[in-house]
């Protein structure tokens, strides 16, 4: 069958997708967006998450079909300023990331960033000011990291909610 | 994080920025955040055909034959292989080579490779393997360890018997290696039973207080979260060439080549991104059947396994059954140690044997102990394959010995922490294998200062103590704090780094330096596998620092340049490290070669009046001398390139003897402190780890950032031992191969971590340095565990902690 769906901001079509397959193989394997990863397939570890229609879900758990003209924004998408090659602009949560030094193997890192950028999203963006470390950790329970037994990833996300309230302090 | 200082071997003050000390960004780090970094399930071609395995689904079983005429008239299945398309060697391994690249004759564990599809589609290779028809005759599982070790009459797993690679391994029967060690009285009649026997009575007869306790350790799984993957490209020259996710390149290289058949420059390999490791990379997993695909096809073929497949399709930490016995006096010095350790290999061999080399030299621990007797056995068994886990042997044997001390200090009415205390080992002390401890051991400081580290404040000091976040069980509301019960607890653990037992795990480091756009520019070029520690970060840095250039490349890793050995062992920083820092110091030496010959460097200056700074050739005496831009010229206009390759070794180790288990077998050792505070509902048997706070002697900090996260990680998988992660295992068949039914730490079950770093230098590593990704994956368990006990008094001598053991439940 063929898939139409909007991939960060682009509009794209697979063609002879097998019905069986996720989300998450359409874009891995069929649209060359290898960033979401394939760590569980089973909707356990988070690492694919992206944003479906806006809100964030394991892309593996998505049947290819049911992502027919939905709009998917995954970690491709999430550089605030993409496309300048060499000196392209990190997003404020993957540039805390790297900074804080919570990325070590880096497999678990694209759900983390998708799901701390709804995070902030949420608080900060909402003008609730910045998460405290229980909502933290709740907000990200579900996504499963073996390497860095999670401070540095608080850490990241403590930097990025701040320097995200300082720039949008700085917009108003 | 808190460090205190010692004096150092080498001052790493470097003007260089982001050199040795400092904590750059971490050079892999914008890729691997943009979603660019390509691991190896990444891999893609236009072309490309999908592998798949198809696995044994008894644990033990002959095979009377396979048919694959069904699952090749598939549409789109390219070919299916068996054992009879094997084109070399048929087995492989680690350390023995006793692994079936595909299985004949027999399967000895449940999961293991019989056959393989190469096909346009993962659905329909799956489709083809349905129909490949393998008639087996199921036999009885081969299970119990301790059988395995001591019972001759258990059938054997390997029929055809063990091979004997080491005599004195005392191979014989299910047994991989039986290793014991005696000192003190047990000594002089080392092997007669009786003798023993009467020694242990009397040494029993002399102490005040003994305990003798059963320990259980569960087989842990690695857990990494990319999956076994890969692709294999057929070359022009008949050859292939691999893209994979290894620990050690040349190692996998080493046992490919034989099996292909092929010359060994006739595979190639390249590291693709590495999803985690943890020693779960140590052995092959789909490179063989990769290639064999490649090469039959003649197209690329990709192989990705899925998440249960993965259960199957890598080693585990060997789960251990260890008999405890210590006698200490009433003052608590301990006077005898008696250990019988039973680690579970499974099928095949793996990394068996130094796992029971690390498991008897450090079976006590850290401590001095006059008399002493270890029996430890790696035996196989039709379970599921074990091999290397982050701490391997050391892990399990420590959960053992900190048990003990725990139950001996409360038998002795001390406190746990003044009993090590009193047995610690220092600088200058010998483990019972007679191996001196040669640099700084400051145990009893780290103790006292573990001891003295902030203690979490009181429940009914919380903002909220009802704040269900706070609680055991969490906002599942399974208490509202009643039946809650605070613990505390103490764990030491004492690590091997670097390979042992007269094993030279040499490293090999290139680096070139070349002027580029007016810019002294430098490529350091190994093969070591980055593996998420931050090796690729460390390399830069010492290459900064040694040769005072900002602009340092890091070539792929790849078998183009010489052995970089395994990133294991707590070994890299060590190995690898030392290996760039000798390069860089011989590339340092002939540039101040090159001056002398074009006359820059006054006749009366030596060496040690010369050093590489700010991309300037600098005089103590006399300053600047020349910009490296000057002296060596644009490289593109036909300017000087010095490039040097060396290799590092560490100071040779031996093995130790098969009879008393004497010998230097280790390279160096580490050690990591752990306070664990815990909230316990004593009704429920959940646990909610307050704190994890660690105190660890690292010989010289180079990253601060990244020793931190190595430090915070590894005591996070000694959570998950102590308190969720094991793989269930009935019937040699594994019960929970998901990450559904087998749990790893979520940023729920973590506590906040504080770390306190020493920094006494070994005098034999570069820049005094000490391995540091392990030690803490030791302590970490025990002091949980412990902890736990505090909380409930419960005796719980099985990690993980099951909820029915903290309740009393016998299920």
């Amino acid at each position: 069958m063929r898939v139409n769906v909007n991939v960060n901001g682009e509009d794209m079509t697979a063609e002879n997708v097998w019905p069986g397959e996720s989300l998450l193989y359409v874009l891995r394997e069929r649209l060359g967006l290898p960033g979401s990863k394939n760590a569980c397939e089973q909707g356990e570890c988070g690492s694919c998450t992206v944003y479906f229609d806006g809100v964030t879900a394991c892309s593996c758990m998505i049947a290819a079909g049911q992502a027919e003209g939905r709009a998917v924004r995954t970690v491709e998408g999430l550089a605030e300023e993409p496309g300048k090659g060499s000196d392209r602009t990190l997003g404020t949560v993957q540039d805390a990331f790297v900074e804080a030094g919570a990325v070590q193997c880096g497999f678990c890192t694209p759900g983390l960033l998708v799901q701390t950028d709804d995070l902030l999203e949420r608080t900060v963006g909402a003008g609730k000011g910045a998460p405290d470390d229980a909502e933290i950790r709740e907000a990200l329970a579900g996504n499963l990291c073996r390497c860095t037994g999670y401070e540095k990833i608080l850490d990241a996300v403590r930097l990025a909610a701040g320097r995200r309230a300082e720039s949008g302090a700085a917009h108003e | 994080m808190a460090t205190t200082t010692a004096p150092t071997v080498t001052d790493l003050s470097s003007t260089t920025r982001d050199g040795l000390g400092s904590s750059p960004r971490r050079p892999d780090g914008t890729l691997k955040v943009t979603g660019e970094f390509a691991y190896s399930s990444d891999m893609w071609m236009e072309d490309m055909l999908w592998g798949m395995t198809l696995r044994s689904p008894h644990p033990h079983a002959r095979i009377l034959g396979i048919d694959i005429t069904e699952a090749l008239k598939v549409p789109g299945v390219e070919t299916v292989l068996t054992h009879e398309d094997v084109p070399g060697a048929k087995r492989y391994g680690l350390e023995y080579k006793d692994q079936p690249v595909l299985a004949f004759g027999k399967v000895r564990y449940k999961g293991e490779p019989v056959a393989l599809v190469a096909a346009d589609h993962p659905e329909t290779a799956r489709r083809a393997l349905e129909r490949i028809k393998v008639d087996y005759e199921v036999l009885p599982p081969v299970s119990d360890s301790r059988r395995a070790a001591l019972d001759p009459e258990y059938p054997l797993v390997h029929e055809e018997g063990t091979l004997k690679i080491h005599e004195e391994y005392h191979q014989s029967g299910n047994r991989v290696r039986y290793q014991p060690i005696r000192t003190g009285g047990f000594r002089d009649v080392a092997g007669e039973k009786e003798r023993e026997r009467e020694v242990l009575d009397a040494l029993r007869a002399r102490a005040d207080a003994v305990v003798e306790t059963e320990y259980e350790v569960g087989m842990q799984d690695q857990a990494f979260l990319g999956p076994e993957s890969g692709l294999a490209v057929p070359e022009e020259d008949g050859g292939v060439h691999l893209y994979v996710a290894t620990q050690w390149l040349h190692s996998d290289l080493w046992q490919i080549v034989p099996c292909l058949g092929l010359p060994e420059d006739k595979v190639r390999m390249t590291m693709a991104g590495v999803g985690g490791a943890f020693g779960g990379r140590e052995d092959l997993s789909m490179q063989i059947h990769g290639a064999m695909l490649a090469l039959r096809t003649g197209k690329p073929v990709k192989i990705v396994y899925n998440r249960e497949e993965s259960f199957y399709g890598h080693v585990h930490r060997h789960p251990a059954k260890m008999r405890f016995e210590h006698g200490a006096k009433a003052d608590g010095t301990l006077l005898y140690a008696t250990l019988e350790i039973i680690v579970d290999g499974g099928a095949y061999a793996s990394a068996t044997p130094a796992v029971v080399g690390v498991a008897s030299s450090l079976g006590i621990g850290p401590y001095e102990v006059p008399h002493v007797l270890v029996d430890a056995y790696g035996v196989y068994t039709t379970n599921p394959p074990c091999g290397a886990m982050r701490g391997f042997g050391a892990v399990q044997a420590c959960f053992g010995y900190e048990s003990q001390m725990d139950k001996l200090a409360e038998k002795l009415g001390m406190h746990p922490v003044d009993l090590r205390i009193k047995n610690a080992m220092s600088q200058g002390s010998r483990i019972i294998t007679g191996q001196e401890l040669h640099s700084p051991l400051p145990m009893a400081d780290m103790l006292q200062r573990a001891r003295d580290l902030p203690m979490p404040v009181d429940r009914s000091e919380l903002p909220d103590p009802s704040d269900l976040r706070t609680l055991p069980g969490g906002v599942a509301g399974t208490t509202h704090g009643e039946g809650v019960v605070r613990g505390v607890g103490y764990g030491v653990g004492l690590k091997n780094l670097c390979f042992s037992e007269g094993f030279d795990d040499y490293s090999t480091a290139r680096v070139r330096l070349e002027i580029v756009a007016g810019e002294p520019n430098v490529l350091v070029h190994t093969a070591a596998a980055e593996v998420g520690q931050g090796l690729v970060t460390v390399k830069g840095q010492i290459a900064r620092t040694e040769l005072g250039v900002e602009n340092v490349a890091i070539n792929p890793s790849d078998t183009r340049v010489g052995s970089a050995g395994s990133s294991s062992a707590s070994r890299q920083s060590y190995m690898t490290g030392g290996a760039v820092k000798m390069a860089c110091e011989a590339v340092r030496a002939s540039v101040f070669a090159i001056a002398r010959e074009r006359g820059v460097v006054p006749a009366d200056r030596d060496d040690a009046d010369l050093s590489l700074a700010g991309g300037k050739l600098v005089s103590a005496a006399d300053g600047v001398l020349t910009s490296l831009a000057d002296l060596l010229g644009e490289s593109a206009s036909g300017g000087t390139v010095v490039e040097e390759t060396r290799e590092h070794h560490h100071r040779p180790t031996e093995m130790i003897d098969p009879v008393l288990g004497q010998g230097s077998s280790h390279t160096q050792f580490g050690m990591c402190v752990h306070r664990a505070v815990v909230d316990v509902d004593v009704e429920l048997g959940l646990v909610k780890v307050v704190a994890l706070d660690a105190v660890q002697d690292v010989g010289k900090v180079l990253h601060p950032q990244q020793l931190a996260g190595q430090i915070q990680g590894a005591s996070t998988q000694g959570l998950g031992l102590a308190l969720m992660e094991e793989i269930q295992v009935k019937d040699s068949e594994i019960r929970n191969p998901s990450f559904t039914d087998y749990l790893i730490p979520t940023i729920l079950d973590t506590p906040p971590m504080r770390i306190e770093v020493l920094e006494h230098p070994d005098p034999h590593a570069p820049y005094g340095l000490r391995g540091a990704g392990e030690p803490p994956t030791l302590s970490s368990t025990p002091a949980i565990v412990a902890a736990v006990r505090d909380a409930t008094g419960r005796a719980l001598t099985h990690a993980p902690v099951r909820p029915e053991d903290i309740v009393g439940i016998d299920l």
